[in-house]
Order: C-alpha cells, then structure tokens, then sequence
C-alpha cells in the first residue's frame, strides 16, 4: 500500500502532490482539490477555520486508505489536509489516485473525498460578516 | 474514576475549554459518560449527533471505560 498521508498547518502544493502520486505502472491520475468557497446559501463567507483531532484524523484517513487498496488496484494514493485558517480560494484538501486504468481512478478519489467528509475528525467554522458557525453541527 | 475528556469543534464551545474531567463510577461505560456529559451540558442534545471515541477509535455505549483511555467528543465532522 503506497500512501501519502498528512495533515499540516501550512499551504498545499499541489504540483508536488501530482508529482508524488505519478508512477510508470499508471494510466492515469485522479485528483481532487476542495476550495473555499465564497457563500454558503447565499451568505458570504470571509473565511473557514479547520481543526483536527490530529492522531485519529490520520488513522481514519490510514482505514480509507485500506479499503481503498482492498476495492481497486491502485498504484498510490495521497491525501493531504490542511488546517487553521483559510481564506476563500485556498486549498483545505487533495486527494490524489494513479492507477492503471481511470474508471478505478475516478472511483477511487470519488470514495475517499465522500468518505473522509463522513469519518474523518477534522471541523470546520465558517465566519461571516456577523458571526460564524461550526458546519454540519445542528440539524 | 475520574475520565479526561477531549473536545472538539463545537465540543469546545458548549464545554468552555478543550478538555474537561468527568468523575464516573468504576466500570462505567461510554454511554454513562454521555449520560453524565449530557446532564451537565444540555447543548451537546441539540446537536445534529455526537460520537465519542476511545484510544482514537469511535467506540460504542457499552465500552468500558478506563482512566488510561484517552477519551474525546466528536462531534459531526465537516472536513474536506
């Protein structure tokens, strides 16, 4: 299982993730970039704040990373979260796949970002002009 | 047995800080923790659901609890 996984406080690159996921064994490579967007519902958003309960954010991202390898053949799988504070346009997250062939590609990158936003411990607060609130909270 | 417990998120907030102690009765479960974290912070009903993990997994209300453990809140995630 070749995995990148981290979480960090600084700015994502994004080439070097690429550059990182490459591999000669591969036909193609899947990638998925969040960004912070500027509304939500039509609210505009100044910016997010994420924080993460860092050891068990990385073993849950290690258990995506397990299944992922036990669904499809993938080359190498990398997925980098940032946390602290990030204005609108930045890059909370890259989930990059290689495999042999896209359809596993695709797939594969699908599942991790749907699974990661479901298990992962990682929270996010949106600030706007007056106020701000922890996503996904309240019903 | 006294239970350090890890909050995150909005956990933090309704808490006041990020880790509180709750004393538990030796033997006490997950699901006792959250019956006595729910009687002193009522807000941690309003929210959507809440998790507690144990020792970096979610565990579920039957798990016993030890002081070893390192305990946390969960509430609903939104990373990504």
């Amino acid at each position: 299982m070749n995995t990148q996984i981290e979480i960090s406080d600084k700015p994502l690159d994004i080439q070097s993730c690429i550059d990182w996921v490459m591999s000669p064994q591969s036909g193609g490579i899947d990638v998925f970039i969040g960004t912070v967007r500027d509304a939500t519902k039509d609210k505009a958003v100044i910016r997010l704040e994420f924080e993460a309960y860092k050891p068990m954010a990385l073993k849950e991202m290690n258990r995506i990373a397990k299944q992922v390898f036990a669904k499809w053949t993938v080359q190498k799988l990398l997925i980098h979260h940032r946390t602290g504070v990030l204005q609108v346009g930045e890059v909370p997250v890259i989930i990059a796949v290689s495999c042999a062939h896209r359809d596993a590609a695709f797939e594969a990158c699908r599942y991790v970002i749907d699974t990661l936003k479901q298990t992962v411990p990682i929270w996010k607060k949106e600030i706007f002009e007056d106020g701000e609130v922890w996503v996904a909270a309240h019903p | 047995m006294k239970i350090n417990v890890l909050a995150f998120g909005i956990a933090k907030d309704i808490f006041g800080g990020s880790s509180i102690n709750v004393e538990l009765p030796e033997q006490g479960t997950t699901g006792n923790l959250k019956q006595s974290l729910e009687s002193s912070y009522p807000l941690l009903k309003q929210l959507a659901s809440y998790m507690v993990a144990v020792n970096n997994e979610y565990a579920q209300d039957e798990n016993i609890l030890s002081e070893r453990d390192e305990v946390a809140i969960i509430p609903p995630v939104s990373g990504g």
